[in-house]
C-alpha cells in the first residue's frame, strides 16, 4: 500500500523526518523527559522500551501535540510542532497518526464511520471514497465484515485492529503505536501484532512503537531506544540491544522483561 | 363529605382543557430547559472568563432564587419595562429558564464523563473542535443524560401548577375555578391529584428503564 497523498513532497526514505532537540517535560515536579535529543528517519521502524515511567508514551504524546513540552523543539518533516499557531498543527498533525492503549473508538459510531468520519471531514473525501478506503482497510486488518458493528460488539483485539484502520486511513506518514496490546486479553495479542507486522512490512510507514513485546520489537524495528529516568540510555539495531546490550539497566531490563 | 360522580362528570370538559395546557407547558418548557442548558454549559467552557463569569452568576442567581419570584417578576415588572407577553407565554418561559440552570448541570456532569480518550482520538484524527463536540462528545453525553433530563421533566411537571397564580388555567387553575364556581373542592382536586400521579409515575418508571439501557 503506498501513501499517495500524504503530501505533495513525501520525504525521501531515509532523510530524517521526526527531530526532538533539548526536550524537557515535566509534570509537576516530576520531570519525565530531561534534555531529550533524538530523530527518526523517514521509513523507519523505531521502537521504545524501556521501564514504566521513563517518558516512551510522553514522546508519542508530544509528537500527537496531546502535550506540550516544557523547553525544547520538535520538528516533524521540518515543520515545528511547537510553538506554532493552530492551524500549522493541524498541518503537521495530518502527517501523524496514532494508536491508542485502550483503542478510543468512537462508541457512538459504527466502525464504518469511525474510520470515514475523520477523511470526509478533515481530508475532504466524498463519502463514497472514504467508505470504499476504509473497507479496503477493514480487509487488510481482518475485519471486512464488521462494517456495521457498533465498537462495543466486538471483542479488544477487534477493535485495536479498527483503531488501526482508523489511522491508517488517514494516511500517515507517522504512524505511532502506544502500548497498543497492553490492554488486551493474551490470546488476542498475536492478531493485532500480526496486522502491524503486515503493515511494517508493505507500507513505507514509519512508525514509532511503545511496546513491551519484545519479540515484536526484534522482528519489526530498524532501530530500538533504550529508555531510563527520561534519557535514551542505549540505542542501535535490535540485533544488538537484545543480543548485546552495553548498559547495565538495558540487560536488567530485558533480563526482567523476557 | 360526600362523593359526588356528578360534581366529576361536571368538571371533566375543564380539566381535558387543564390537562391540555399543562401538557403544553411541559413540552415546551422542557425543550426550553433543554436547549438553554446545554447553551449554559458550553459557555461555562469558553476559554474566556469574561464568559464563564456572567454565565455562571446569572444561572447561580436564578437557581438559587424561587421559581415563584422570578415568575411574579416576569409577569408584573417586565411589562414596566415595555415587554409585554401573555401570561402563558410569560410562564413557559420562566420556567423553562428556571430548569435550565438546572439541566446545565446535568449536560456539565454527562460532558465531563465523556472520556479523555475520546476527546485524544479526536485530536489524533484532526477533528476540528467544532466537529469534535457535535460528532463525537455531545452524543455521547447526552445519551447518559437523558434519564437524568427525563427526572427533571417529572419534576418540571410537578412545579407547573405554579403557573395558576399568573393566571394559566392549567390543571390545578381549572380545578380551582370549578370549585370556587361549585363550592366542591373534593373531586376536582381529587381528579387532578390522579392526573398527576397517572403522568408522573409511569414518566419515572420510563426514566429508571432508560438508566438501565443508556447509562453504561
Amino acid at each position: 500500500m503506498k501513501q499517495p497523498d500524504a503530501d505533495a513532497n513525501p520525504p525521501v526514505d531515509g532523510s530524517e523526518l521526526i527531530r526532538f532537540d533539548h526536550v524537557s517535560k515535566r509534570f509537576g515536579s516530576n520531570t519525565v523527559l530531561d534534555n531529550l535529543d533524538f530523530s527518526v528517519d523517514a521509513g523507519k521502524h523505531v521502537t521504545l522500551i524501556g521501564p514504566s515511567g521513563s517518558g516512551k508514551t510522553t514522546i508519542l504524546r508530544l509528537l500527537m501535540t496531546l502535550l506540550k513540552p516544557d523547553e525544547g523543539t520538535i520538528t516533524v518533516a521540518g515543520d515545528q510542532l511547537f510553538p506554532a499557531s493552530e492551524k500549522e498543527v493541524r498541518e503537521v498533525r495530518k502527517k501523524i497518526g496514532m494508536v491508542f492503549q485502550q483503542f478510543n473508538l468512537f462508541p457512538n459510531m459504527k466502525v464504518l464511520r469511525n474510520i470515514t468520519e475523520a477523511p470526509v471531514t478533515v481530508l475532504g473525501l466524498s463519502k463514497d471514497e472514504a467508505e470504499q478506503r476504509a473497507r479496503e482497510l477493514l480487509e487488510l486488518v481482518g475485519l471486512a465484515d464488521k462494517c456495521d458493528a457498533y465498537p462495543t460488539q466486538l471483542s479488544g483485539g477487534q477493535q485495536q485492529r479498527v483503531a488501526i484502520a482508523r489511522a491508517l486511513a488517514m494516511r500517515p506518514q507517522v504512524l505511532l503505536l502506544d502500548e497498543v496490546t497492553s490492554a488486551l486479553d493474551p490470546e488476542l495479542v498475536a492478531g493485532v501484532l500480526d496486522v502491524l507486522r503486515d503493515i511494517a512490512r508493505t507500507t513505507d510507514i514509519t512508525m514509532l512503537c511503545v511496546t513491551h513485546e519484545m519479540n515484536f520489537a526484534r522482528d519489526i524495528s530498524d532501530q530500538v531506544l533504550m529508555f531510563d529516568s527520561g534519557h535514551v540510555i542505549e540505542s542501535g539495531p535490535p540485533e544488538k540491544i537484545f543480543g548485546d546490550p552495553e548498559h547495565e539497566r538495558t540487560r536488567e531490563f530485558l533480563g526482567a522483561v523476557l | 363529605m360526600t362523593w359526588d360522580w356528578g360534581a366529576v362528570a361536571d368538571f371533566m370538559p375543564r380539566f381535558w382543557d387543564g390537562l391540555l395546557l399543562t401538557l403544553q407547558i411541559l413540552a415546551l418548557g422542557s425543550l426550553i430547559s433543554f436547549a438553554l442548558g446545554l447553551v449554559w454549559a458550553l459557555l461555562m467552557r469558553a476559554p474566556s472568563r469574561f464568559v464563564r463569569w456572567p454565565v455562571g452568576a446569572v444561572t447561580e442567581f436564578i437557581r438559587n432564587t424561587p421559581l415563584l419570584v422570578q415568575l411574579f417578576f416576569f409577569f408584573y415588572v417586565l411589562p414596566e419595562w415595555g415587554l409585554t407577553f401573555s401570561a402563558l407565554t410569560t410562564g413557559i418561559f420562566a420556567i423553562g429558564l428556571h430548569y435550565s440552570t438546572y439541566t446545565m448541570q446535568v449536560y456539565r456532569a454527562g460532558i465531563e464523563a465523556v472520556p479523555a480518550g475520546q476527546w485524544e482520538a479526536a485530536i489524533a484524527l484532526n477533528l476540528p473542535v467544532r466537529r469534535t463536540w457535535t460528532a463525537v462528545i455531545l452524543p455521547q453525553a447526552i445519551r447518559r443524560v437523558v434519564p437524568a433530563l427525563g427526572n427533571y421533566v417529572i419534576a418540571m411537571l410537578k412545579d407547573t401548577p405554579i403557573l395558576m397564580t399568573i393566571t394559566v388555567l392549567e390543571m390545578l387553575g381549572e380545578a380551582r375555578l370549578f370549585a370556587q364556581q361549585d363550592f366542591q373542592f373534593t373531586e376536582p382536586l381529587t381528579v387532578i391529584g390522579v392526573a398527576f400521579i397517572l403522568i408522573a409515575y409511569p414518566a419515572s418508571l420510563l426514566v429508571r428503564a432508560m438508566e438501565r439501557r443508556l447509562v453504561r
